[in-house]
């Protein structure tokens, strides 16, 4: 069974002026179509206003389609008899470090969700231990999560989101806040949660040079799939990605500068050794 | 405009179990119309040092020169020295205001006591600098795109007509194209006005694109002060205090590493294909 899948979904905001008449429909979702097998790394790229926040806020029912339809694992998220078991198949993380933390000490917050879903106390425990160790962050267990950096805190987040075992986590600009050490630690955590216990992660960013380790990428704007395709086949496309206005690699515009001017090389390199390589032959 | 830092300190909590040396005897001159990239990782003493050059921070030990005036002196006027180097702190749209965005822009020149005509000339001035639309000026700032609201909170800044501007991490949050728009805002304004700017970034590449010289601090202490090209042939000193060389330079030397002897100093995309092209272009001819 496909873990997502989302079939022409549009998603209309409706805004009204003071007497409540409608002034005018924006369709942040139009016609959206994304299917992700169980196991992949997805990354979703596009410019602020692109619809992918929209298009996340729908894998967990935060919001439900105006048209269309989100299966999550072949529940409909539309169902709301569900709804509990949706939000535990899928997680999120979200921009703000200091938006998502609630409690005091660092293994409560970890501890809350599973808490609401009535698991048992001894139960609770070792789903905190084993999150909080795999994000590395177990020896600060019983810190106050205000005195962490934010890569820390983003890490103690993705344990909350862990110990409700998910098969799926979605990353939200999860480290549009962070700074360069940051970004790595949350990067390595969520690799290392996708290759040892197998979760579905589905990564929104704007840093290219989080995406390229991605099985599959999406380019989106205006609310729909403009490009898809392999890291390699993604970044083969540097004047449409340009287009969308969205970054790439720097590896990889050099090597697009060296092509156009004259230099026998292949689309879409993505790292340095791909470009030694390429320029040694 | 200059600005001297002779042999400043700075501790937190001092005399206490926390103690902390956030700056430890920073010498640095910084002049007129320069384009500086301030970088260092996080708790290296870059925010400290930005909040020493326009007094909101005070130092321990040693004295800041403004114009060759100290600013500890009981007659200088700091006031006026925080018109002069405007600060745009973090996520600046957090610190809007006002009912609407041209008063809110109108702020800072108000409090500089400046005129009814001329605080409006400014405001409007920094808004078109800023590059928003005058159908935002009457509107709440709330009501602004998230590129926007940072753009009017920058504008703000602006409008008092700083000498020196010191802007931390103004690109943090935004995307690729908010970036860009940021970033050639804050390089054409330099180019017209002539006036300094400080850009504390934590992107590498960033850096190596705009700015003519590079500080580098760690642990408090200024570790490299230099054009980028001479900062990032350091790059294996910089990896080690948590800091990066730009993707290219990385890329040179290992060509160079590989037996392919290219000019390694590049730091821009621009910079590495001609370094490339030059390289190839005259061992084809040979």
């Amino acid at each position: 069974m496909k873990i997502v899948e989302a079939k022409n979904v549009v998603y209309e905001y409706i805004k009204r002026d003071e007497e409540g008449n409608v002034e005018s429909i924006e369709k942040a979702l139009d016609h959206m179509n994304l299917v992700v097998e169980p196991g992949q790394v997805i990354a979703i790229l596009g410019q602020n206003g692109s619809g992918k926040s929209t298009f996340a806020k729908h894998l967990n029912a935060l919001l439900l389609p105006s048209e269309g339809s989100v299966l999550i694992d072949g529940l409909n998220v539309e169902e709301e008899r569900k709804l509990n078991a949706i939000r535990q198949r899928a997680g999120m993380v979200f921009q703000n470090p200091d938006n998502q933390i609630i409690a005091a000490v660092v293994q409560e917050d970890v501890g809350f969700g599973p808490e609401n879903i009535g698991i048992p106390a001894d139960e609770i425990w070792k789903r905190v231990e084993k999150s909080l160790r795999s994000v590395g962050m177990w020896k600060y267990r019983t810190h106050s999560p205000n005195k962490l950096s934010g890569g820390q805190k983003q890490r103690v987040a993705i344990a909350g989101v862990m110990a409700m075992e998910p098969k799926c986590v979605i990353l939200d600009e999860a480290t549009a806040m962070l700074d360069p050490n940051g970004r790595r630690e949350v990067k390595d955590a969520i690799m290392d949660l996708n290759r040892r216990k197998g979760v579905t992660i589905i990564w929104i960013t704007h840093f290219m040079e989080e995406v390229i380790d991605a099985d599959y990428i999406y380019v989106m704007d205006a609310g729909k799939v403009v490009m898809e395709g392999t890291p390699h086949a993604i970044f083969s496309r540097v004047d449409e990605l340009q287009e969308h206005r969205l970054d790439v690699p720097q590896i990889t515009l050099l090597a697009h500068e060296l092509k156009q001017a004259g230099m026998p090389l292949p689309d879409g390199i993505l790292t340095i050794e791909e470009l030694a390589d390429a320029l040694r032959k | 405009m200059s600005l001297i830092l002779d042999h400043v300190s700075h501790w937190y909590s001092r005399d206490t179990a926390y103690e902390v040396k956030a700056l430890d005897d920073v010498e640095l001159t910084i002049g007129d119309g320069e384009f500086i990239g301030l970088i260092g990782h996080t708790g290296s003493g870059k925010s400290t040092l930005i909040q020493h050059l326009n007094g909101l921070l005070k130092a321990d030990e040693g004295n800041i020169y403004y114009n060759g005036q100290d600013i500890y002196d009981k007659d200088f006027d700091l006031r006026e020295l925080r018109t002069q180097v405007g600060m745009v702190f973090q996520y600046p749209e957090h610190q809007l205001f006002e009912e609407t965005v041209f008063k809110d822009v109108c702020f800072g020149p108000k409090n500089q006591g400046l005129p009814e005509r001329e605080m409006t000339l400014r405001a409007y001035e920094a808004l078109k600098n800023v590059g928003l639309p005058e159908k935002c000026f009457e509107i709440s700032p709330f009501a602004l795109s998230g590129g926007q609201k940072r753009r009017a909170a920058i504008a703000g800044v602006l409008a008092m007509k700083p000498a020196v501007l010191i802007l931390d991490e103004p690109t943090a949050g935004l995307d690729p194209r908010g970036r860009d728009e940021i970033l050639d805002l804050i390089e054409e304004m330099h180019r017209h006005y002539g006036n300094t700017v400080i850009l504390v970034s934590h992107s590498m590449e960033d850096v190596a694109k705009y700015v003519d010289r590079i500080i580098v601090m760690d642990g408090g202490r200024v570790r490299f002060d230099d054009a980028p090209r001479e900062v990032f042939r350091h790059y294996r000193e910089l990896e080690e205090i948590g800091l990066a060389a730009p993707q290219v330079t990385y890329f040179l030397h290992e060509l160079s590493r590989r037996g392919i002897p290219v000019d390694t100093d590049a730091t821009t995309v621009e910079e590495a294909r001609d370094a490339i092209l030059n390289y190839f272009g005259r061992a084809g001819r040979r």
